[in-house]
């Protein structure tokens, strides 16, 4: 029976890795995820779970080490945020490009400098294109769930890619709320045995990682990289489809909320997409044809699917946690605009970058938005494509 | 030889084939050239021991000659070398001299 418990973000996720039973863990610890490998690492030391953990001094030690046991045949975990996933930057294509299957829980925060603990998406932007998958998640529960499956894609023998799972720094990971945890068979089954490619430590059959590739072969690894991704989108939905025997819970590529038959919309991550729909919900008791698309596999990033749910609708704001200096717009806002190109008739597309540094994202920002939103879907005319919120003049 | 395709390559670059760097003839990076003055030689082995490669070949437990097919001409072995009172039996050339 699943139980239902009032955690925060890092309880559920650090109880999801509990539940697979992961070999191998290094990590070093980094506000807002350090709780949560905190608490993973008293499993290790209460003898609930058989993982060995490596201490290692930094975060670029810690993804070597993980790329190192994942190498010699290991179920690897780990968990970092901001600057430590930055520090693992090199190391995240190693990982990679190695198509080494270790799952990575992202608490997403803020890049320095200035110097700011508080959640937004710029580490995880930052890594978006280094080859991993990237689950996103609202909030605990999403978190949990996608943590579960992370694994199923990642070593899926179709894939065997590393995946890092996202959630909002404080606001999800340090926030008590209500969600279920599965049984731990359940979780165990579902996960099920780790199965090896090419383990190190296999010594009757001995295997060099890391070689040399020089022009007359990289384009083509990289070519194979690009068509391995290019499968995930199956495998998560196939995965999402058993999870939601053991939980009841659905899962997609992406979360659609009263998108159908609107006219203008959101596109927003994580933990803000809670308090839009609420706005949404205002909006059309108003009348307001208002809904939302959050997307949840946010890498390889299925432009294909996103653009049909989007096409209809006469404006969209794509909301954004994270800056991209001198690319003109936020992250997310390139990709929707990439996804909406191929079509003739399209929505108008405007760009608000907010909540950096863990700024509040409040429901009259939504409101603010969803204003503008059908005075553009009313006059087909922009002010301005690119506005930050919730910031002083 | 053929070269392949994307859809060839093995996955992760990971090399299965056990002793393959035979195959991939470095020699060709040198630009100094390690030579063997044979009769400064002491058999001390230092440089079969301090090779980065395995460009120092032994015979029968004694100094043979170097495998040019994969020394990349670092000088370790002329550096390491004792030689015979105060004269090398390894002096690094410049290639193609
Ligand atoms: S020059 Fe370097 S690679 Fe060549 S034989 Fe000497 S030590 Fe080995
Ligand atoms: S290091 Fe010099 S002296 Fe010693 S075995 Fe090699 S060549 Fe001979």
């Amino acid at each position: 029976m699943p139980k239902i418990v009032a955690v925060t973000g890092n309880e559920a996720v650090a109880e999801a890795f509990r539940q697979v039973n992961p070999d191998v863990c290094a990590a070093y610890p980094i506000t807002p995820s350090t709780d949560l490998m905190q608490r993973f690492a008293s499993f290790v030391n209460n003898g609930k779970v058989k993982t060995e953990i490596i201490l290692v001094e930094s975060e670029h030690s810690a993804m070597s080490a993980c790329i190192g046991a994942s190498a010699a045949g290991g179920r690897v975990i780990t968990a970092t945020s901001s600057q430590g996933l930055a520090l693992m930057w090199e190391e995240l294509f190693i990982a990679s490009g190695t198509r080494l299957p270790i799952v990575l829980g992202l608490v997403n925060r803020a890049l320095s400098a200035p110097l700011n603990i508080h959640g937004d998406h710029s580490d995880g932007m930052g890594a978006r294109d280094c080859g991993w998958i990237q689950l996103w998640s609202e909030n605990a529960q999403e978190a949990y769930d996608n943590t579960i499956q992370a694994f199923r894609i990642a070593e899926h023998m179709d894939i065997r890619l590393p995946a890092m799972t996202c959630m909002d720094g404080f606001i999800i990971s340090h926030s008590i709320e209500r969600m279920e945890y599965l049984d731990d068979e359940v979780v165990k089954n579902f996960a099920g045995e780790f199965r090896t490619v090419n383990p190190l430590l296999d010594i009757e059959h001995p295997v060099s990682y890391g070689p040399l590739i020089l022009p007359d072969y990289y384009m083509e690894f990289r070519r194979a990289h690009a068509e391995v991704m290019s499968k995930v989108p199956e495998v998560v939905l196939s995965v999402a489809k058993d999870f939601e025997k053991i939980s009841g819970r659905k899962y997609s590529l992406f979360e659609t909320y009263r998108l159908e038959d609107a006219e203008i919309a959101f596109v927003i991550l994580n933990s803000a997409a809670g308090t839009s729909k609420d706005v949404i919900d205002e909006f059309r008791n108003k009348g307001v044809k208002a809904g939302l698309l959050k997307p949840r596999l946010y890498r390889p990033f299925p432009y294909e699917e996103v653009g049909e749910a989007l096409k209809h609708l006469k404006a969209v704001c794509v909301l954004d946690r994270a800056d991209a200096f001198g690319a003109s717009y936020g992250p997310l806002y390139i990709d929707i605009a990439a996804s909406l190109y191929p079509y003739k008739e399209k929505p108008t597309l405007i760009n608000k970058i907010y909540g950096l540094g863990g700024r509040d994202y409040l429901p009259e920002h939504a409101e603010l938005v969803l204003n503008e939103l059908a005075e553009v879907a009313k006059t087909g005319r922009v002010k301005t494509f690119k506005e930050y919120i919730g910031v002083r003049e | 030889m053929k070269l392949k395709g994307w859809k060839d390559v093995k996955p992760g670059a990971v090399v299965t084939e056990a002793g393959s760097a035979l195959k991939f003839k470095t020699g060709s990076w040198r630009a100094f050239k390690p030579k063997w003055i044979e009769e400064n030689c002491i058999q001390c082995m230092f440089c079969w021991i301090y090779c980065p490669d395995m460009a120092v070949k032994a015979k029968d437990g004694k100094r043979a000659e170097f495998d040019y097919d994969y020394c990349k001409g670092c000088g370790i072995c002329a550096l390491e070398c004792p030689g015979k009172k105060g004269n090398k039996a390894i002096v690094m050339e410049e290639e193609g001299k």
